[in-house]
């Protein structure tokens, strides 16, 4: 008989249930139970669903996976595999190694300003009535088989809580750290929670430690209460075997701002799903996106703001450079529902492609149903453009570096609207890189190249564009 | 410097200049006038090396070497500098970084080493007062929001600073008012030396008030059908062109 992934799981959740609930409250079998129910009815997502139409997991799904449901016994020295070394960067940084928290046994800290940070499992002990009133509320299960795969199965990742009415301490950095995958299905689930007024910046960085593939599904909730603001740093550099879906659920509330950004500078196949629910007035949200994908590499970013109160912004940009077979898609979907009057809502998705068997797909999607909204849409799929070209070579500048030049300058939009000048240079630095095809994957994090940026022709100054 | 000889041009298979002869020599000003259409644009984008034109007799040669075998960047390089007659905008790549990427690409060619961040700043301001551009403008994308006058400065600004043995202005007066275009020929009197030349095409006699030829050529219908001095100009203003056809 054929090998089915699904089959599979669906006979180790059953076996491993009392390991998977172990400790958990009763809300969080219950929502397991019933993710699980809902994992068995719609499976994996095909390429027959509108939404995965230009992604294709049956090959990978195909593959004999293995789950681990314990963490591992030995003390991973995180300290060994990983130094983030962005200069000038301070961050706190949890780390988490295939899926478990790392230093899980020890309790949550609470750092300067009152924050609260640590393994999501540890919290559901020690904070249950936080994590219960948020846990579970943004996620969609019905959504897809993956979501809900993630909430049956999840034991662990990173929580994070924020108390009402405080400044922004240091940027945390979740390090996610695939090792040893060999066809490991990691999954975990991080809760964030930022109090009224207060501020976070928090990175979600995705690596691989090797070669190996391996298939992690993330599921990220955030919760951003009223006048909170929110700065969410998705970095990604995996292998070319791995396989990475990262879907993000949003819920803001009254005054609240979100940027988020995604940044795929390496992967095998990555989806990035950004759900964002605009729950009160006064909302702004700037989803970002930039990949730079060639070999056979696959990005997927796929984003849904639901415009469900009056007077907010939302803003998508999505910026993509593709090389070799490499391929990408961007779905935007803008939900303006009847009530939320006064919006102002913008998608654009732009893409170049360098040579002929690059692909992207763009599906830039608005369903309005107030009448005094504001919203536009756009999406290219083109090539450099020649004149362009021409006018920089005639300058005297060569055609390698008038196109490193001109993609370099396409990716800047996106890189300079981020807010952390120390990663803001770093990405800066990567990116140029990538583009200089320097970058193969890192051995680790995607803020750990031992390289400083070496002194070049092409030079370019973010400060001066 | 320049020799061409019976150059014939086709775009998409349509010929567009016929036949075409010309030299320039060190130190000259050649003047080329002529109605639309009539293949000034095609010559200039010809001899910077613009993809997309089919050659189909004739030589060029520059500096005594054929100069087909040369890239767009490699006669750059080679010292031909040619104003746009429409400059291109290149949103998020600016003017500092263009130029000085283009400066230590020259230098670089030249087997020199690239300019400090200080020296380049340097030339950059000394350049930019030559052409009385504003200072803000350098720290902006290429030619990107810029007026008219201001693309057509930007054009004459990075002549100044790449210093090239034979620049090719076209049509750089077109759009330019009175102040504009005074400060333009300005610059490129100011650059004018025994050892380079410049190609300078117009449609008006006006920029040749300020910009005096040594040489006026009426191109007509893909050829150069009548050469003279500067009273050529004058009266080209006076009768227009048909009286040559």
């Amino acid at each position: 008989m054929e090998f089915s992934l699904k089959d599979k799981a669906i006979t180790l959740f059953c076996e491993n249930k009392e390991v998977i609930f172990q400790d958990n409250p009763a809300e969080v079998i219950r929502a397991r139970e019933s993710a699980f129910r809902k994992f068995k009815q719609l499976g994996f997502p095909t390429k027959k669903m509108e939404e995965w139409r230009n992604t294709n997991l049956s090959d990978i799904l195909s593959r004999n996976h293995h789950f681990n449901f314990e963490a591992p016994k030995e003390d991973i020295d995180i300290e060994k595999i990983f130094q983030c070394e962005v200069p000038n960067f301070d961050t706190h940084i949890v780390s988490l190694y295939n899926g478990w928290y790392v230093s899980r046994d020890k309790p949550l800290e609470t750092l300067p300003n009152g924050t609260i940070v640590g393994s999501f499992a540890r919290a559901l002990k020690e904070y249950p009535e936080l994590v219960l009133k948020h846990y579970n509320k943004y996620c969609k299960n019905e959504l897809n088989g993956l979501n809900a795969l993630n909430t049956a199965f999840a034991q662990d990742g990173v929580f994070i809580y924020v108390p009402d009415n405080v400044g922004a301490y240091k940027p945390i950095q979740i390090v996610n750290i695939l090792d040893k995958g060999n066809n490991l299905f990691v999954q975990n689930r991080n809760l964030i929670i930022v109090g009224k007024n207060s501020k976070l910046s928090f990175l979600h960085c995705d690596d691989s430690r090797n070669h190996e593939a391996s298939f992690s599904n993330t599921v990220t909730e955030v919760f951003i209460d009223e006048g909170a603001s929110v700065d969410h740093y998705k970095l990604q550099n995996l292998n070319d075997k791995t396989t990475l879906i990262n879907s993000t659920f949003f819920q803001q509330e009254k005054d609240s701002q979100l940027s988020s950004f995604a940044i795929t500078l390496n992967g095998g196949i990555v989806r990035n799903d950004s759900h964002v629910l605009l729950n009160n007035k006064g909302i702004d949200s700037n989803i970002y996106g930039l990949y730079l994908v060639d070999k056979e590499q696959h990005v997927d970013n796929r984003v849904f703001v639901d415009h469900a109160s009056p007077n907010c912004t939302s803003n998508e940009l999505f910026k993509g450079i593709l090389d070799d077979q490499g391929s990408a898609a961007f779905n935007g979907h803008v939900l303006v529902r009847r009530d939320a009057q006064q919006t102002n809502a913008c998608q654009t998705n732009r893409n170049i492609l360098l040579t002929d068997k690059a692909k992207a797909h763009a599906k830039p999607f608005l369903e309005i149903y107030a009448d005094d909204v504001k919203c536009s849409h756009g999406a290219t799929v083109g090539q450099l453009d020649d004149e362009a070209l021409f006018y920089i070579k005639s300058r005297g500048i060569s055609e390698y570096n008038a196109k490193l030049l001109l993609m370099y300058a396409f990716a800047a939009e996106v890189v300079n609207k981020i807010s952390l000048p120390a990663l803001k240079s770093r990405i800066d630095d990567l990116v140029k890189k990538r583009l200089r095809g320097e970058l193969a994957v890192c051995s680790q994090c995607v803020l750990h190249c031992q390289s400083q940026e070496q002194v070049y022709d092409f030079k370019i100054d973010m400060s001066k564009l | 410097m320049l020799k061409i000889e019976n150059l014939h041009v086709s775009i998409n298979g349509k010929e567009i200049i016929k036949g075409l002869n010309l030299q320039v020599n060190a130190g000259e000003v050649h003047a080329i006038m002529g109605p639309n259409g009539t293949g000034k644009s095609t010559l200039a984008s010809v001899i910077a090396g613009k993809e997309g034109y089919d050659i189909t007799d004739g030589h060029i040669t520059y500096l005594d070497k054929d100069l087909f075998q040369f890239s767009t960047e490699e006669r750059a390089l080679e010292g031909i500098f040619l104003g746009f007659q429409y400059p291109v905008e290149i949103p998020g790549v600016s003017m500092t970084n263009f130029m000085r990427t283009a400066i230590n690409e020259h230098r670089k060619h030249k087997g020199l080493d690239p300019l400090s961040a200080g020296d380049f700043l340097a030339l950059m301001e000394e350049k930019r007062k030559l052409v009385e551009i504003k200072d803000k403008l350098k720290n902006r994308a290429v030619n990107e929001g810029f007026s008219g006058g201001e693309k057509k400065k930007n054009e004459i600004f990075q002549m100044a600073m790449l210093e090239p043995k034979l620049a090719i202005l076209d049509e750089t007066d077109s759009g330019l008012d009175i102040d504009a275009l005074r400060v333009v020929a300005n610059g490129v009197n100011k650059l004018r030396s025994k050892d380079n030349a410049s190609i300078v095409i117009t449609h008006y006699q006006r920029l040749l008030d300020y910009i005096v030829p040594d040489f006026v050529h009426v191109l007509y219908e893909g050829k150069i059908v009548k050469t003279g001095g500067k009273e050529l100009a004058l009266q080209l203003e006076e009768k227009g062109y048909e009286w040559l056809g």
